[in-house]
């Protein structure tokens, strides 16, 4: 990795990503509106939110932490930017990654909700640290199954954590095949609570905890949590196509359906988020626990079993 | 226009505020949320923290309960931020206009506190929504007609 490549790579993982994740928060509020039978919104809404927001007047409250609470969205905008990077990296060219590099995106991808757990928790108000407990319960409930079909990734493509390597190993046999599509899955709902939408949106229900981690937020620091919002909307798709699919760059025929998996990931979490309720913070718990953790360790075994073959 | 302005007129959150309507108007506003009108058309977002809000949808003349919150919400606002007074009652207290209990129609209590408020006026008993996004539409541009 040379410098100019890491140098482009961040203003491509910032510069690209933002566009692409502004795109495709349009795409999600527009199927939205269409599950709807209405219009929606025309395709600048995302920028005009930010452009507005990032004009407006920055409160902070008078119980809040000033510190945390203006550092949050920094800390969490920042890390979504540098996983990014190193996603865009591996998709351009398979051969530029470091070792144990998945490892590095799996906790820098963690960073954006510890972040809104700071912010929550900083800024004084009472439903906005109810909104940061829960936050921090769900936290604890989505990373283990992540983490697991992540790993069983890791078995499937020979033991090995660099992402690179993960990305261009094509699976050897049926079983890390299931397995590959097991996780794929599973990790799809677990970016859902990741994104915080519907059925994991506890830590900011608008109607009983006035939006929750983000209640007390205005202006810029608000901007701020939206574009990250946005970006991870992109990036957390990405990982998953990436790991369980391959990279971007191996032959036209793979790079289309790379494409048509992002797409195929994006639609499935508007739809999942449209057409179902808020769900109880422990029955959240209780899925991803009981429910998720099981069909992961499933993933893990057949991995294993696949790749001794 | 600037980009902040532009940014305004396209993207205005709104809070909804009830300062002792008859509920007439209140059901009015979550008409204009749904699939038939879908203000989200125009940008409009229903917020649930008035820090976040653009312009807080104001219905019912202000009882002596309510005046106390309706300054308390407007200052936790974040500017700038226009307030829409919707209907009759909002706008000059309508037929409760001679009672005990009333305050003064929302522009006043807003002026207490903040002389150089931004209020537009969306008449009626109750105003359609039609009426109610019309109104929305031109208080937000004669805002940033006023904060250019």
């Amino acid at each position: 990795m040379s410098v100019p490549w890491i140098v482009g790579m961040m203003l491509l993982g910032f510069a690209g990503t933002a566009a692409v994740g502004l795109t495709l928060k349009w795409v999600d509020r527009k199927v939205t509106a269409m599950v709807q039978w209405r219009k929606g919104p025309p395709i600048y809404q995302p920028l005009a939110d930010l452009a507005k927001l990032m004009g407006k007047e920055t409160i902070i409250p008078e119980y809040a932490r000033r510190t945390g609470f203006l550092t949050a969205p920094i800390l969490a905008l920042s890390a979504t930017i540098l996983s990014a990077a190193i996603l865009w990296s591996i998709n351009l060219d398979p051969a530029q990654g470091v070792v144990g590099d998945l490892i590095v995106v799996f906790y820098l991808l963690t960073i954006p909700s510890l972040a809104i757990v700071v912010g929550g928790a900083s800024s004084g108000n009472p439903l906005a640290a109810v909104g940061a407990s829960r936050e921090m319960k769900l936290i604890l409930s989505y990373e283990l199954p992540l983490a697991l079909v992540l790993i069983a990734a890791a078995i499937a493509s020979g033991g090995t954590f660099s992402l690179g390597a993960i990305a261009t190993t094509a699976t050897p046999t049926v079983w890390t095949k299931i397995a590959m599509a097991l996780g794929f899955i599973v990790g799809l709902l677990c970016i859902q609570a990741k994104l915080g939408l519907v059925p994991f949106d506890q830590a900011e229900a608008e109607t009983e905890l006035m939006g929750g981690v983000y209640c007390e937020y205005s202006g810029p620091p608000l901007a701020m949590f939206y574009l990250t919002r946005a970006m991870l909307h992109a990036v957390l798709p990405c990982l998953l196509v990436t790991v369980f699919w391959g990279a971007l760059t191996q032959g036209v025929l793979h790079a289309i359906v790379w494409v048509v998996l992002f797409l195929v990931a994006v639609v499935v979490i508007t739809l999942v988020r449209n057409t179902n309720p808020r769900v109880r913070i422990d029955h959240a718990m209780k899925f991803f626990w009981y429910g998720l953790t099981p069909v992961a360790l499933v993933a893990v075994v057949l991995a294993l079993i696949g790749s001794a073959q | 226009m600037n980009w902040k302005l532009w940014g305004l007129t396209k993207s205005p959150w709104v809070y909804h505020v009830n300062t002792g309507a008859c509920n007439n108007c209140d059901i009015e506003i979550l008409d204009c949320l749904t699939p038939r009108f879908d203000i989200e058309r125009f940008g409009m977002l229903l917020v649930p923290s008035p820090r976040q809000a653009d312009a807080l949808l104001v219905t019912g003349g202000v009882t002596m309960q309510a005046k106390p919150r309706l300054q308390e919400v407007y200052r936790q606002a974040a500017k700038p931020c226009i307030v829409l007074c919707i209907g009759a009652c909002a706008c000059s207290m309508g037929v409760f206009a001679e009672c005990y209990h009333m305050v003064g129609p929302v522009d006043k209590v807003v002026r207490e506190i903040d002389p150089n408020a931004i209020i537009a006026y969306v008449p009626g008993c109750p105003p359609k929504p039609e009426a109610i996004i019309s109104g929305a539409i031109a208080g937000l541009q004669a805002a940033a007609a006023a904060l250019s």
